[in-house]
């Protein structure tokens, strides 16, 4: 799996996000409170542009007239029918065990070590002291 | 359902990679308006000044929203609000872009969720849709001759709804006759029958979406806590409407009149069917004027568009139902903009042969509408 840098850590703040393509698929860079995860940009359920979604938190219940709201952020909502996928994993809240989207590790990395390669960086160049979110691809 | 494979493939070669091979039909489009000025060119200054000085009044306390709020806002994807500006579906370049142009749509059957027909004050309920007309016209089937206007009427004024058919019948340019679905009474009955003798007489099918308020719940059962249980609702409303189509007796006095019930699905068609019949073994002298048992008209003069489509565990459960109520009873739909939209090439997860296709994508709805 190539690794791919796809941007300095400070162009995706915390509670934001990137779409990037790489090798022709896209991919959806979510920054949760400092930690980063990818992916894809496609909704398993009839294929919208899922990582455009909003992020929603968990809604659950003990009993009926008592809700709690949990994991703020961390769930993408699809833009069309509303399935919630957990970023940390890419698992359907609705369906866990049989849908999906597809997730890819991501790391972050000095620029110092990115210099030494191998990496792709396709679109910028990498400055030694800067920090690269790298996702394997 | 298996995990992507990750391999993402342009839009272009989407298009063409497309599971569906032919041109599609799409039976329910939404445009909308901008804002309710839109319609003002289309109106006699009289009602300029009545619009500024008592705006419009349906029958129902929500004026300016719905009964419930909707999942998302103005009940859309929430990508499909325009780049440039105004509610989703009032674009035309984007709407070609995001739908038309996008799915390798051949026709679009336009349904505008407004209408004159649910405004209490008649005459300018009646001005409304006479202007919604022209401004569908001028704006959206005129600019683009892939989109296919419905003539809205003032229901309740059967008089001024076929004067309304008559200005439009015979336009290529509008294809069917719409009327909101939750009307004074339901749409069965003999009030509304001029507006059913004069859709026959110009060969157009009555297109019923589900719309419009008549001051009561979405069903007869009372205001529902939920917008899940106001959505399937909706479908059972559009049920109603089927059976007192059939009960009323609308197909024997008008025995070549075609109906489209849109946005309800349709799984539900043969256990209302079965229903039907059964009563209508045990009492059928209380309707001596039905010749056929009721399933014959719900298999003759109704048609259905697919969305929302259902989504059974076992898909290939679907094509027991669809061998019931006939395969060319269906009409593929995609409810563009809104949040419950179906992508043609992935809302049936039922495998269809390529006759099977042409049926639901393309055939039927050009029989039904009678398109080039
Ligand atoms: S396409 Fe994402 S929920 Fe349907």
């Amino acid at each position: 799996m190539p690794r791919h840098v796809v941007a300095p850590v400070a162009d995706i703040p915390p509670g934001t996000r990137k779409i990037v393509t790489i090798r022709g698929r896209e991919i959806g860079i979510f920054n949760l409170a400092g930690e980063f995860f990818a992916l894809l940009n496609r909704c398993p359920h009839q294929g919208a542009e899922l990582c455009r979604g909003t992020l929603v938190g968990l809604a659950t219940s003990p009993e009926p007239g008592v809700f709690e709201l949990s994991r703020r952020g961390e769930m993408l909502k699809c833009p069309w029918h509303g399935w919630e996928y957990d970023i940390r994993t890419g698992q359907s809240w609705c369906d866990p065990n049989d849908t999906k989207v597809r997730a890819y590790p991501v790391t972050v990395e000095p620029g110092e070590t990115l210099a030494k390669g191998p990496f792709v960086a396709e679109t910028f160049p990498v400055a030694v002291e800067q920090d690269y979110v790298v996702v394997d691809v | 359902m298996t995990p992507e494979d990750g391999r993402i493939i342009p839009a272009e070669a989407q298009a063409n990679a497309s599971r569906v091979k032919q041109k599609v039909i799409d039976c329910d489009v939404h445009h909308a308006l901008r804002s309710g000025r839109d319609l003002l060119p289309y109106m006699a200054t009289r009602w300029h000044a009545h619009l500024e000085e008592f705006g419009r009044r349906r029958p129902v306390p929500f004026i300016a929203s719905s009964p419930y709020p909707k999942t998302a806002p103005a009940l859309s994807r929430t990508d499909s609000w325009p780049p440039n500006g105004g509610p989703p579906g009032s674009d035309l370049a984007f709407l070609q872009e995001q739908l038309l142009d996008r799915y390798n749509i051949e026709y679009g059957m336009l349904h505008l969720l407004m209408s004159g027909m649910d405004e209490r004050n008649q005459d300018f309920g009646n001005a409304t849709c006479s202007a919604i007309n022209d401004w569908q016209y001028e704006n959206w089937t005129q600019k683009d001759q892939r989109l296919k206007a419905a003539i809205v009427v003032p229901g309740e004024d059967p008089p001024a709804a076929v004067r309304e058919i008559a200005r439009w019948a015979g336009n290529p340019d509008f294809a069917q006759v719409s009327m909101v679905t939750h009307a004074i009474e339901p749409l069965g009955r003999r009030r509304y029958w001029p507006i059913y003798e004069a859709a026959q007489a110009h060969n157009l099918p009555i297109g019923l979406h589900s719309s419009g308020n008549n001051g009561h719940a979405v069903t007869g059962t009372g205001w529902c806590g939920f917008y899940v249980e106001e959505q399937h609702n909706v479908a059972l409303s559009q049920q109603q409407l089927a059976i007192s189509l059939v009960c009323e007796g609308v197909f024997e006095r008008f025995p070549k009149l075609k109906a489209v019930i849109i946005e309800a699905g349709y799984v539900w068609v043969p256990s209302v069917a079965w229903r039907l019949d059964q009563h209508y073994k045990r009492m059928h002298r209380e309707m001596p004027h039905l010749t056929r048992k009721p399933s014959d008209y719900f298999r003759s003069h109704l048609w259905y568009s697919s969305q929302p489509a259902d989504e059974p565990e076992r898909p290939e459960d679907l094509r027991t139902v669809l061998d019931w109520i006939g395969w060319d009873r269906l009409l593929f739909s995609t409810d563009y903009p809104h949040w419950d939209m179906d992508n043609p090439e992935q809302a049936f997860k039922l495998r269809l042969s390529e006759a099977e296709q042409k049926m639901i994508y393309n055939e039927n709805a050009r029989a039904v509408y009678g398109l080039a």
